[in-house]
C-alpha cells in the first residue's frame, strides 16, 4: 500500500559528510510517526526513482549539499532539464522532469532540504560543520512532519 | 595505432586543451588536449581520478563484513562488488565455487543478471542513446534521456522500465534496493519465495521482448551510416574475459580467456586465482589510474580490452537463444573476425542485455530458486579471490585475513583499469582523426566523450550531493594563459569566455 508521503533520502554512508541524508531518514524513522509516510534510500537517484513519485500527495528529498556555507536549504522543486543528467546520478528536479514526460502529467508537490557538507573522502565520517548543521535540520525537520501539507511546507521554504 | 599521441615530443609550444569534467561518465574525468600552432593534436591524454582508497577501506575490517561492506565503493554497481567479495570470501571459508550449494550459485547468477540488465539499460537508454539517436554532433538540449523520452516516449519509457525491473530483481533477492545482505559466505542467507519469483515472472516476457527491440535498435543505429559507426574510435587491441568450460559467455564463473586482436587464443581456460601470474598493472606519471597488461606480451603490446565488445568477442556462443542468434548476426559483421569498433560495444552490450534477461525467466523457472540450502563451510584458508564479469568487464577482488579474521591486504583491479589504454587509444583516435586541424567546439569535443563513454567507465564516486561542477574546456597556451574557455553550466547553457 503506497503512502501518501514520500520521504527520500539518499547518499553513501561511507563517504563522509554524503550520509547526512540517510542518516536524517534514519532520525526520522526513530523521531516521527510514519502512519502516513514511505521511506525510501539509495546511493543516487537514477531515471526509475521518478516511478517511486507515483501516487504520491507530498514529496521530501534529502541530501547533502555541496554549499558548505549553509546550514540546509528547504526549497520546492519545479521540473527542470538540467546537465546532471548526462551523469550516472541525476537531481531531484530531473527526476521530476522524467516522470512529467513519462507520466504526461505534473509530480506531486516535491521539497528538497539540502543540508550543507564539506567532504566526502571514502571511509570518512561526518565532518564538524557537517555534524552541526544535521543537528539544525533534523529540528526543522521534525517540525515540518508534524504539518504534512503543502500549504506549511511552501509557507518553511528557505527562498 | 595512436600511441605516439601519448607524449607530445616537445610541449614547448603548444596549447593545453581541458576537458574537465567528462559528463555521462561516473565521477569525474578530464581529457587534456596538446595543439600545435594549427590546431594539429599532438598530445591527447584522459586522466581520471583514481579510485584511491578502495584497498585501505577494505583493510582491517573482519571479513565477512566485505560483502556488505564493498557495494558502498560503488553507486552504480555494487551487486558487481558484493558478489566478487562472496566468492573471495567463500575460499576464505574452504569454500570452493563447485562446492557452493546449488540453489546459492542460481541465485547469485540470478542477482547478477538482475544488476548487469538494470547498469546496461541505464547505459543505453539513459547514457548513450542520446548521442546515438540524435547524433554525436547535435545540439546539447537534445542529448539527454528527456529528450529521448520526448522524440521516443516508448524507447525512453521501456529504459526506465527495463531499469526498475533489474532493480527490482536485486530487491527481491537482497531484500533491498542497495546495501542487501543476499550472498554471505559460503552461500546465500534466503531463497525467493513463491511470492517473490511470481511477481518476478509476471513482467519478465515484456522485458526479454523490450530487450530484443533495443538490439534491433542499436543494429539499425550501427548501420545507418556504417563506415563512421566502424571506424569512429576503433582500435585493435586484446580482449579479456571469462568464459565457461565449453567456450560458452560466461558472466559469474569461469576460466580466464584472452584472444589477440587476430581472434588467436593466447591462453584460455585459467584459473582466475592464477591472474598474478598472467596481468601486471604499470603506474604512468601522468595519471592516477593504472595500466594493466599481460604480462607475457610485456607493457607496450600487453594492454587489453574487457566488457561487453570482449565478451561477445572471446566467447565461442551463448547459451540463450535469442541472444545467440543476435551474437551470429555481430559475428557475421566482421565476417567472424574480432569486432574492434569501439562504437560496437553499444551492440556488444545490448546483446548481453538480452541475454541477461533470458537467463533471468529460464533461472526464474528453476525450483531450486526457491529452496534454500544453508551457507557450507570447508577448511580455512588466509586468502581468497574472487573474480566475475562485472556490467563493465572482468572485477578482481584479493583479500588476506589475518588469524582473527582481520583483512590485512586487499587488492581490487576494477574493468575500469583494464579498459584504461584501450579508453585512451579511443580518445587519441577520435583526437586525431576528428579534431585535428578544426576549430574546437562543443560538439566535436563531444565525440571525445561518446568514444568514452562507449566503455561505460565507472569512476565510482558514488557521491552526488546538490550543485555539481559544470563542464569546462579551456583552452591554454605554452605561456599558461587562458586563450579560450567554454563552460556548460547545470542548465545546459554553453557559455563562452575569450
Amino acid at each position: 500500500m503506497i503512502k501518501p508521503i514520500l520521504i527520500f533520502g539518499y547518499g553513501n554512508e561511507s563517504r563522509g559528510d554524503d550520509a547526512l541524508g540517510v542518516l536524517m531518514l534514519a532520525h526520522i524513522e526513530n523521531h516521527c510517526s510514519l502512519e502516513q509516510i514511505d521511506l525510501l534510500t539509495d546511493f543516487q537517484l537514477q531515471i526509475e526513482h521518478a516511478l517511486d513519485l507515483e501516487g504520491r500527495e507530498l514529496v521530501l528529498f534529502i541530501d547533502a549539499s555541496v554549499k558548505s556555507d549553509i546550514e540546509f536549504e528547504f526549497t520546492q522543486l519545479t521540473p527542470m532539464r538540467d546537465t546532471s543528467y548526462t551523469s550516472h546520478a541525476i537531481s531531484p528536479a530531473s527526476v521530476l522532469d522524467v516522470y512529467q514526460n513519462m507520466k504526461k502529467e505534473a509530480p506531486p508537490p516535491c521539497f528538497l532540504l539540502a543540508i550543507g557538507a564539506e567532504s566526502f573522502e571514502l571511509g570518512d565520517g561526518l565532518s564538524s560543520k557537517a555534524t552541526q548543521n544535521f543537528t539544525c535540520a533534523t529540528k526543522f525537520t521534525e517540525r515540518l512532519l508534524s504539518n504534512l501539507t503543502v500549504e506549511f511546507w511552501t509557507l518553511q521554504r528557505s527562498k | 595505432m595512436y600511441a605516439h599521441l601519448e607524449t607530445a615530443k616537445n610541449t614547448d609550444n603548444l596549447k593545453r586543451v581541458v576537458i574537465d569534467p567528462v559528463s555521462r561518465v561516473e565521477g569525474h574525468g578530464k581529457v587534456t588536449l596538446l595543439l600545435d600552432e594549427n590546431n594539429k593534436v599532438q598530445q591527447a591524454r584522459l586522466h581520471i581520478v583514481e579510485f584511491r582508497g578502495f584497498e585501505k577501506f577494505i583493510q582491517g575490517r573482519p571479513y565477512w563484513e566485505l560483502p556488505v561492506l564493498v557495494q558502498r565503493l560503488c553507486g552504480i554497481c555494487p551487486v558487481s562488488h558484493h558478489l566478487a567479495a562472496a566468492k573471495a570470501i567463500d575460499q576464505l571459508v574452504g569454500v570452493d565455487p563447485e562446492n557452493l550449494p546449488l540453489s546459492a550459485t542460481k541465485l547469485r547468477k540470478l542477482l547478477h543478471f538482475g544488476q548487469v540488465l538494470q547498469s546496461h539499460a541505464l547505459h543505453f537508454f539513459h547514457l548513450s542513446s542520446p548521442d546515438l539517436l540524435f547524433g554525436f554532433e547535435s545540439d546539447i538540449q537534445k542529448r539527454s534521456i528527456v529528450a529521448v523520452l520526448n522524440a521516443f516516449p516508448d524507447i525512453g519509457l521501456q529504459g526506465v522500465k527495463l531499469r526498475k525491473y533489474g532493480q527490482e530483481v536485486i530487491r527481491m533477492i537482497s531484500g533491498k534496493r542497495i546495501h542487501g545482505t543476499g550472498a554471505v559466505a559460503g552461500g546465500m542467507n534466503k531463497a525467493l519465495s513463491k511470492e517473490e519469483r511470481d511477481y518476478l515472472l509476471t513482467d519478465i516476457d515484456q522485458i526479454i521482448a523490450w530487450a530484443s527491440a533495443s538490439v534491433q535498435l542499436v543494429k539499425k543505429v550501427h548501420r545507418s551510416n556504417l563506415p563512421y559507426y566502424d571506424s569512429f574510435g576503433t582500435i585493435q587491441s586484446n580482449y579479456l574475459g571469462l568464459v565457461q568450460p565449453d567456450g560458452a559467455l560466461e558472466l559469474y564463473h569461469g576460466g580466464l580467456r584472452v584472444k589477440n586482436a587476430n581472434g588467436d587464443t593466447l591462453f584460455d581456460h585459467i584459473d582466475y586465482c592464477q591472474y598474478n601470474d598472467y596481468i601486471h598493472e604499470e603506474v604512468r606519471s601522468w595519471s592516477y589510474m593504472k595500466f594493466p597488461y599481460l604480462t607475457s606480451l610485456g607493457k607496450e603490446a600487453g594492454w587489453y580490452r574487457v566488457g561487453p565488445l570482449a565478451r561477445v568477442n572471446n566467447c565461442d556462443y551463448i547459451n540463450t537463444p535469442i541472444a545467440e542468434t543476435e551474437r551470429v548476426e555481430f559475428k557475421a559483421h566482421s565476417a567472424d573476425a574480432m569486432v574492434h569498433s569501439t562504437l560496437a560495444f553499444h551492440w556488444a552490450r545490448l546483446i548481453e542485455l538480452l541475454h541477461c534477461a533470458e537467463s533471468i525467466k529460464e533461472l526464474l523457472n528453476d525450483c531450486d530458486i526457491i529452496r534454500h540450502d544453508e551457507p557450507v563451510k570447508g577448511e580455512r584458508r588466509f586468502e581468497g579471490i574472487g573474480v566475475i564479469e562485472a556490467t563493465r568487464g572482468t572485477l578482481f577482488h584479493h583479500y588476506q585475513v589475518d588469524e582473527n579474521d582481520i583483512v590485512t591486504k586487499a587488492n581490487l583491479i576494477v574493468s575500469t583499469t583494464s579498459n584504461n589504454m584501450g579508453m585512451n587509444e579511443s580518445v587519441r583516435q577520435v583526437a586525431a582523426e576528428y579534431l585535428s586541424g578544426q576549430e574546437l567546439t562543443e560538439p566535436l569535443l563531444n565525440n571525445l566523450e561518446v568514444a568514452i563513454r562507449a566503455y561505460d567507465p565507472c569512476l565510482s564516486c558514488a557521491t552526488h550531493a546538490v550543485g555539481k561542477m559544470p563542464l569546462q574546456v579551456e583552452l591554454i597556451n605554452s605561456a599558461g594563459d587562458i586563450i579560450d574557455k567554454l563552460i556548460k553550466h547545470d542548465t545546459g547553457h554553453i557559455e563562452h569566455i575569450q
